[in-house]
């Protein structure tokens, strides 16, 4: 559907996107994840055509889309502010994009209300864009994005100015949406449960380029280096010697899976692969700050030696803060990264 | 970094954005070339030229003239006095206007714009019977101040106190209130919030309506006629004296070129700061941000504007109307009577001149149309900021407002009378004259708002399918219809009541309303000068009908906004 090859953009010096590859498959959900900044929306307004390419290409159903301008794409584009029309009404929003591509009236405003039904927000169709509350705006950007039928939607930030638990509810809705509409989606956000919610696929940048492709779960479980696990939200990183399925750090020897990358590499251990125990057993650590976070509570330790840990405990046998606990590792729970980031 | 970052990002689509901005500047361009270049350069080089040389010497020696230096000087102080003092008085009102809400207020909004749309001569007559010797302040107090240069100022801030209210007031109804609101509540007091939100939001309109100001004050021609005397001269009355009855082309030609070098030189500055300051605003519909009056401090404020109206305005209007009533034989509609016929003020007029009446509107309407179309496609090239051409291009656009009007009259009849171009006999000459000194309210009017329109509305509306021109006519168009309806109504205004270049180009069969006004004053005796008022009157009356329209259309309209 959507192949990105090569694309590269020059913002004076900096470079906002650097040879990046990209495929879409049909009806596919991909997610741009990564900070402000790491050229994410760049992507989207290159494929839109928003933005000229200083190198590569842009092909839709095999075809380059170079020649094309904006409006000729047959994309959708929900901004991340909405960018509603002030001076029409939802109605005439929605079936703004329709009425672009000549869809005779009664056309429109069949499919305008039928949209509106969609997005949960029926008979809305002639209240003013400035009456409407963020989250209803949000759905009005959406339906007036869906609404000429696109080949493919782009999402910039979707959800990014909503309150979290209309977030999390309408993170479910959409992909619920796009699924049964078999809409091919590429996304970009900063909030990795929001992507992790949506996607088929994730793509992890930084600086313009790609830093890991792949499932959520590929991503959760196997980030490619240190910036993308600390992106995730991964802090116990630590720099390893392994050898065999044992890997030598300053916090002492910490079991790794089999098959792992050998020698000099970087070493994660997911919080819940932190197990404490008496003072005796294993890494001797103080108790620091801790968090509750609802179905467990997050406990920070100080190792006498290395960098601090994050430990994930149940609620009742949280340790007291101050207190000296003892620390092993479950090898299920460490990744060796395979890529040494800078 | 910014500033970097944007410059090359937009380097590729503007390839293809330069070419459809060069496309809409051809009209404006080849309009600006024939009908206003062509005509003042025209004139100056048979003012320069000797035996086909240019005799640029003359410049030096009529420049070191004690009386020409003389002119000089009182034109730029008055200029800057006048424009100071309009905005002092005027600013108070553009606040009022943009947020309080109260009755009569269209209407009040048309009274003020009245003056603006009276020919200069009549404007001047009216502050004669004013303030001059039996006088309407004479009359009272004995106050006269036809012999001072009060009489001036005060005959300009009479004029421009719409300039401002229209130009400030209509960005400022616009100007979403929350923004201060954000600021208050970040610690900011009244003032502080309205210094450091507000004032920085309407600065490229308060530049815009100053720089009007000083160019109409600087460039004023009957006012300084008539309450000057021969103690004050401006460069425009110079050159009309040299022109029409001293014959001296070479001066005149001198001076038409140092009014042009000084009124460019401030365009330069004007655009340099307008351009810093100009940024994407949050426009909100103005029934929004106006609310009635609350408080003692409201209420007096709107106290205050009210009777500065009153004196500053109304009064002279009524000084004009009740000399329109004014006859030998007691008050009565005389003069109306007379102005039905041609023979009533013997050998003034081919047809009666009430006819006049039929031609101004005419020749405004088109030359509004005229001045919206090549303005229109003016401000849509000059939306994107972009390089040194379209800069220049801009300030282009301001330029007859700089230029003497009586030189671009004359230049018309030299210059059009021949073929390929020979419109000596056709009626369009006027409104082309007229429009040119439209297009430049058009393009200050529009362009602001349509350089706040978000770039990202546009583009929003170009991934749903919408080409360039479809998106300016989906997006721009709506959101700036409110300007184009001010500018249209600035346009037929600045149409209807030009004089300068008109008295030279109207055709004796043809006159306008301004031109009819002037050749009565023109001539002695009770009839004719009451006549004069009649016709002043009628012409104040049809200006405050058509704004009255207009802002009947603003408000029907604004419902979709």
């Amino acid at each position: 559907m959507l192949a990105v090859e090569a694309a590269t953009v020059r913002f004076g010096k900096r470079t906002a996107l650097d040879a990046v590859d990209l495929e879409v498959a049909d009806h596919e959900i991909v997610c741009v994840l990564g900070p402000s900044g790491s050229g994410k929306s760049t992507l989207l307004r290159v494929v839109a055509g928003l933005q000229a390419l200083d190198g590569g290409r842009v092909l839709l159903d095999g075809v380059d889309q170079a020649p094309l301008p904006v409006h000729r794409r047959g994309l959708g584009l929900m901004f991340q502010d909405h960018q509603l029309f002030p001076h029409r009404d939802v109605a005439a929003n929605v079936a703004f994009g329709l009425r672009m591509h000549g869809v005779p009236r009664a056309d429109r405003d069949r499919r305008a209300d039928e949209l509106l039904d969609l997005v949960g927000l029926p008979g809305a169709g002639r209240r003013a864009v400035a009456a409407l509350s963020g989250g209803e705006q949000q759905r009005v950007a959406l339906a007036r994005a869906l609404a000429p039928r696109p080949k493919l939607l782009m999402l910039d930030e979707p959800l990014g100015q909503l309150d979290r638990s209309l977030r999390e509810r309408l993170v479910v809705e959409l992909r619920t949406l796009f699924g049964r509409l078999g809409t091919t989606v590429l996304a970009v956000t900063h909030d990795q449960g929001e992507a992790f919610a949506l996607a088929d696929r994730v793509v992890v940048m930084r600086d313009g380029r790609i830093a890991q492709a792949g499932t959520p779960l590929e991503v959760w479980q196997q980030p490619a280096s240190a910036f993308v696990a600390r992106f995730l939200g991964f802090d116990n990183l630590v720099d390893a010697t392994v050898t065999g399925t044992a890997a030598d750090t300053v916090w002492g020897k910490v079991p790794v899976p089999e098959d792992s990358p050998q020698g000099e590499r970087e070493l994660l251990v997911r919080p819940g692969g932190v197990l404490i125990g008496g003072p005796k057993d294993g890494l001797r650590c103080t108790v620091g700050v801790r968090t509750f976070r609802g179905h467990h509570v997050t406990v920070t330790l100080h190792p006498d030696d290395g960098p601090a840990l994050e430990a994930e405990c149940g609620l009742r046998d949280t340790p007291e803060e101050g207190a000296v606990v003892g620390v092993t590792f479950d090898p299920a729970e460490t990744v060796v990264l395979p890529e040494h980031s800078p | 970094m910014v500033l970097a970052r944007r410059e090359v990002a937009a380097a590729r689509p503007v390839r293809r954005g330069n070419a459809v901005r060069l496309g809409l500047m051809a009209l404006p361009v080849a309009f600006f070339a024939l009908f206003f270049a062509y005509p003042v350069v025209a004139i100056v080089g048979r003012g320069l030229k000797a035996d086909g040389d240019w005799q640029f010497g003359r410049i030096g020696t009529v420049l070191s003239r004690p009386d020409i230096l003389d002119v000089l000087w009182f034109t730029t102080w008055q200029a800057l006095a006048s424009t100071a003092l309009t905005l002092l008085i005027a600013l108070p009102g553009a606040y009022v206007f943009a947020r309080f809400d109260f009755p009569g207020k269209q209407l009040l909004r048309a009274v003020v714009t009245v003056p603006f749309v009276l020919p200069t001569v009549v404007v001047g007559t009216a502050f004669l019977a004013l303030l001059g010797r039996g006088g309407f302040l004479d009359d009272l107090w004995g106050v006269r101040l036809d012999t001072t240069v009060w009489a001036i100022l005060l005959a300009h801030v009479f004029f421009n106190y719409a300039v401002v209210v229209r130009t400030v007031g209509g960005l400022w109804s616009q100007l979403d209130p929350r923004q201060e609101e954000a600021a208050r509540v970040l610690g900011a007091g009244r003032f502080a919030a309205w210094r450091r939100v507000t004032l920085p939001a309407l600065a490229p309109a308060v530049a815009a309506a100053a720089l009007m100001v000083f160019l109409f004050t600087f460039t004023s021609f009957g006012v300084v006629q008539i309450l000057g005397g021969p103690a004050y001269s401006t460069l425009e009355v110079e050159i009309y004296r040299q022109t029409a009855q001293l014959l001296d082309l070479p001066t005149a030609a001198v001076l038409t070129l140092v009014q042009f070098a000084a009124v460019a030189g401030i365009l330069a500055v004007h655009a340099w700061t307008v351009r810093r300051r100009e940024t994407a605003l949050r426009l909100v519909d103005p029934a929004q941000t106006a609310r009635p009056p609350r408080g003692a401090g409201q209420r007096a404020l709107l106290g205050g504007v009210l009777l500065t109206v009153l004196l500053l305005i109304v009064v002279p209007l009524g000084v004009l109307v009740e000399r329109s009533l004014d006859t030998s034989g007691g008050y009565g509609l005389g003069f109306y009577r007379a102005l039905q016929s041609a023979d009533a003020s013997g050998s003034t007029f081919l047809v009666p001149p009430l006819d006049a009446i039929g031609n101004s509107l005419r020749y405004a309407l088109v030359a509004t149309l005229i001045a919206l179309v090549i303005g229109g496609l003016a401000a849509a090239a000059l939306t994107r900021k972009a390089g040194r051409l379209v800069r220049g291009f801009d300030a282009l656009l301001m330029l007859p407002l700089g230029v003497s009007a009586v030189t671009v009259g004359f230049g018309f009849l030299i210059t059009l009378d021949k073929p390929p171009l020979d419109l000596r006999t056709s009626w369009i000459l006027v409104p082309l004259a007229q429009a040119l000194v439209g297009v430049p309210f058009v393009v200050r009017t529009m362009l602001p708002v349509l350089r706040a329109v978000d770039d990202r509305l546009r583009e929003a509306a170009a991934v749903l399918g919408a080409s360039p021109l479809r998106a300016w006519r989906e997006v721009d168009l709506p959101l700036v219809r409110r300007a184009v309806l001010v500018a249209a109504g600035f346009a037929f205004a600045v149409s209807l009541g030009e004089f300068g270049a008109t008295v030279f180009i109207a055709r004796p069969d043809n006159p306008t309303l301004p031109v009819a006004v002037a050749r009565l004053l023109g001539r002695s005796g009770e009839l004719n000068y009451g006549q004069a008022m009649a016709l002043s009157t009628i012409l104040m009356l049809t200006c405050a009908v058509s704004l009255l329209v207009l802002e009947r259309i603003r408000t029907d309209r604004s419902g979709e906004f």
